[in-house]
């Protein structure tokens, strides 16, 4: 019997691009084996995915070389014995209510239309949705919203499922979620599972085969996953690849809190037309050489409260005071030129805060907004580059760069004015892990110069590493928090 | 994300039963009838009618109240400024404010009172509109509300990065440029991936496609929109009777 999956030589460049995303693949994936597919940022796992699911085949889409073959035949589009499940629900899900969802599918492969909604509620029930067929699937959380993306493709039962980071979108919470469904799709003999994910400890159990790919190459390692990652573990990790039971070190001791720089009372928050307030009544005093990391799932109300911290959003009732310098006007009316000089933000879509054609003067944006002098701004966003290992990329457009390297961007503007306040939101999502030991290597340094530092986050590995404080909330509401140095 | 946000339709009672089309023909039918003459005769028949035929349809005053609050005041808007600005006797002003909420409510109403998804369902089963015409357009609405938050943390971003447009216009014009360049990326990457999912359960324009929900044009639409024209025509006959009957372009 042939195998499911037969890549021999396969390579392929995205329109308008010079290099390969993926070149040189050899790879043979037999009926029923569960493949983890590895490899640092810019390595090619979605491109793959995306060819294997048939996405890749318009013309215009770009340049394909050597065979890819899926079910015994070489790809032309896409086929129902494949299905795929993205990384993010917001944008994959079509429908406005879950049954129609499930239902699109099939509608699409024609299946005769008195199964369909039998076919429906099977899927639902496999993944565990109780809501009737009408529930609106806005009002699903991010981890359900997940389990109706992976009923979409149960509903149609193929032979090959590729999961694309199904779960690196998610809250803790919602993650589990959708791992608990992930694992009962691993045990069912039928299926052959090629699954890409970044933070695999919790998966590794239960694939057979990890496949690592090299960036612009084709397979680096490819064994059972116990021999991949004992013989291999070390330089993988270094190669960026997150590696399971290699937790990251704590970087830096407690540090002894600084001044007071940002203080909220009684923050409240309420969006036009919502039922409930975003926050309410938060009470926070964020003081210099500390990294206060802020935590709770979706919709608690964590990067409201740092819009709030970083004065872009003006509180419906209390306010927030920034008190370690800085004009005297109210913190909530300060002039763009004033806040650059005194606060750094980092949004959690980096694309969002580039304003430049090129890198270097995206850097050189923020030192002239804050009025540095020009050869000191020229000096620090020299150093900036080299620091984040931008410097080859000073030319390029920071739209072009890639998914690390723009994180990497958007941090530096934040950092280039040596502001009092730094304030992110989930900076070290979706990294690889090089980028992301850069970036609490350079948060560290940032604290060590005295910076009070914010940081909304899902990432447990973040916290462990990096914080001083944790702050909990819950529906707007502040649950928990920790004193300085003490463990939540 | 939130990407799913639309008005919550009035599904309820017997106006949830009709066809999308039927609704939607049912407004185009008043607003042809009464575009063709300002008279008091004729728009406050069809007006009152309307009001009168609401409740027999399934919706109530406080429906009502919610949706069409700003037709009586554009309405009095259109009146006062007609009373100000022209030499129109009154009749005729209470005429236009009547006829424009005569011909508003209808449209209101149909929109509010119709779930989108099967006005696609409608348009693709029944005026035979392409699947990905239809379900295409459906899944880019779905996308709209994701623009304004996109808009608002541009925004937010080019605040935090120290730039203000100052008081130059050309400044304010870079600064919106720039804006717009950011959101129209975020817009078509987040098109892109949608398009991409879609394509991957298979929606195409090749192949055949089954329909999980019927929509049907029964006989009560039939009976809607028939029994509208009718009483628009009848509006129009008796103003012409009373003698109050104004063609619009004489």
């Amino acid at each position: 019997m042939s195998a499911l999956i037969e890549a021999r030589g396969w390579g392929w460049r995205h329109a308008g691009r010079r290099g390969w995303a993926l070149r040189g693949l050899d790879l043979r994936v037999e009926q029923g084996e569960r493949v983890l597919l590895l490899g640092p940022s810019g390595a090619g796992k979605s491109t793959l995915l995306q060819g294997l699911a048939g996405l890749l085949n318009a013309p215009e889409a770009g340049d394909a070389e050597g065979a890819l073959w899926v079910h015994g035949a070489p790809v032309t589009g896409p086929d129902r014995r494949t299905g795929i499940v993205f990384q993010d629900p917001g944008s994959s899900l079509v429908m406005a209510r879950l049954g129609d969802e499930v239902a699109f599918g099939l509608e699409n492969r024609a299946v005769p239309s008195e199964e369909i909604w039998p076919a429906v509620r099977a899927a639902l029930d496999a993944v565990e949705l109780g809501y009737p067929l009408d529930h609106a699937v806005e009002h699903l959380s991010g981890g359900e919203q997940q389990r109706l993306a992976i009923a979409d493709v149960l509903a149609v039962a193929p032979r090959l499922w590729l999961l694309d980071e199904p779960t690196s979108n998610l809250d803790p919470p919602g993650a589990a979620l959708v791992r608990d469904t992930v694992w009962e799709l691993l045990r069912d003999a039928s299926s052959t599972v090629v699954i890409v994910e970044h933070r695999v400890d919790e998966l590794v159990d239960g694939v057979d085969r990890v496949v690592v790919l090299e960036p612009g190459g084709g397979v680096r390692h490819d064994g059972a996953p116990d021999e991949v990652f004992s013989r291999h573990g070390a330089s993988l990790r270094e190669a960026g690849v997150w590696v399971p039971g290699r937790a990251p070190a704590r970087r830096g001791a407690p540090e002894k809190a600084g001044p007071p720089v940002v203080v909220a009372d009684a923050v409240t928050v309420r969006y036009p037309a919502a039922a409930a307030d975003a926050l309410a009544r938060v009470d926070l005093e964020v003081a210099g050489s500390q990294v206060t990391a802020v935590v709770g799932p979706n919709g608690s109300g964590k990067s409201t409260l740092a819009l709030c911290l970083a004065s872009l959003l003006v509180p419906t009732a209390g306010a927030v005071r920034f008190v370690a310098g800085g004009p005297a006007t109210p913190y909530a009316r300060w002039k763009p030129s004033e806040l650059v000089r005194h606060v750094g933000t980092v949004f959690q879509e980096p694309e969002h805060q580039f304003v430049a054609a090129t890198v270097d003067a995206e850097l050189a944006v923020g030192a002239k907004r804050a009025q540095m002098p020009s050869d000191a701004a020229r000096r620090r966003v020299g150093e900036l580059l080299e620091r984040l290992h931008l410097s080859h990329l000073a030319a390029a457009n920071p739209f072009t760069l890639s998914g690390g390297e723009k994180r990497r961007l958007s941090v530096a503007t934040a950092l280039v004015a040596d502001p009092e306040l730094l304030v992110l939101d989930e900076p070290t999502f979706g990294q690889d892990a090089r980028t992301w030991d850069e970036l609490v290597d350079l948060l560290a340094a940032a604290r060590a110069r005295g910076s009070a530092i914010v940081t909304v986050t899902h990432d447990e590995d973040l916290v462990a590493a990096l914080a001083d404080r944790v702050v909990r909330l819950a529906a707007g509401r502040v649950v928990a928090r920790t004193p300085a140095g003490e463990p939540l | 994300m939130r990407a799913l946000s639309l008005d919550a339709p009035l599904a309820s009672g017997a106006l949830g039963t009709f066809n999308p089309l039927a609704k939607l023909a049912v407004a185009l039918v008043v607003a042809a009838g009464l575009l063709v003459t300002v008279d008091v005769v004729t728009a406050s028949v069809v007006l009152g009618s309307e009001l009168a035929c609401l409740p027999v349809i399934g919706v109530g005053w406080r429906f009502l109240v919610r949706r069409a609050w700003p037709l009586p005041l554009a309405a009095c808007g259109v009146a006062v400024a007609n009373l100000v600005a022209s030499d129109a006797d009154g009749t005729t002003i209470a005429a236009i404010s009547l006829r424009l909420m005569a011909i508003a409510l209808p449209g209101v109403v149909a929109f509010a009172a119709t779930d989108p998804v099967d006005l696609a369902d409608a348009v693709h089963q029944q005026l035979h509109v392409p699947a990905r015409f239809a379900y295409g357009s459906l899944a880019a609405v779905r996308l709209l509300p994701l623009v304004s938050i996109d808009w608002q943390t541009i925004r937010r971003a080019r605040r935090a990065r120290g730039i203000d447009a100052g008081r130059s216009p050309l400044g304010m014009a870079a600064l919106f440029a720039s804006a717009v360049f950011g959101l129209l990326v975020a817009a078509i990457r987040r098109a892109t991936r949608l398009a991409c999912a879609m394509e991957s359960r298979g929606f195409d324009a090749s192949g055949p496609r089954t329909a999980a929900r019927r929509q049907v044009f029964r006989r009560s639409d039939w009976a809607l929109v028939v029994g509208s024209a009718a009483l628009v025509a009848g509006a129009n006959l008796l103003a012409l009777a009373a003698g109050t009957w104004h063609p619009l372009l004489w």
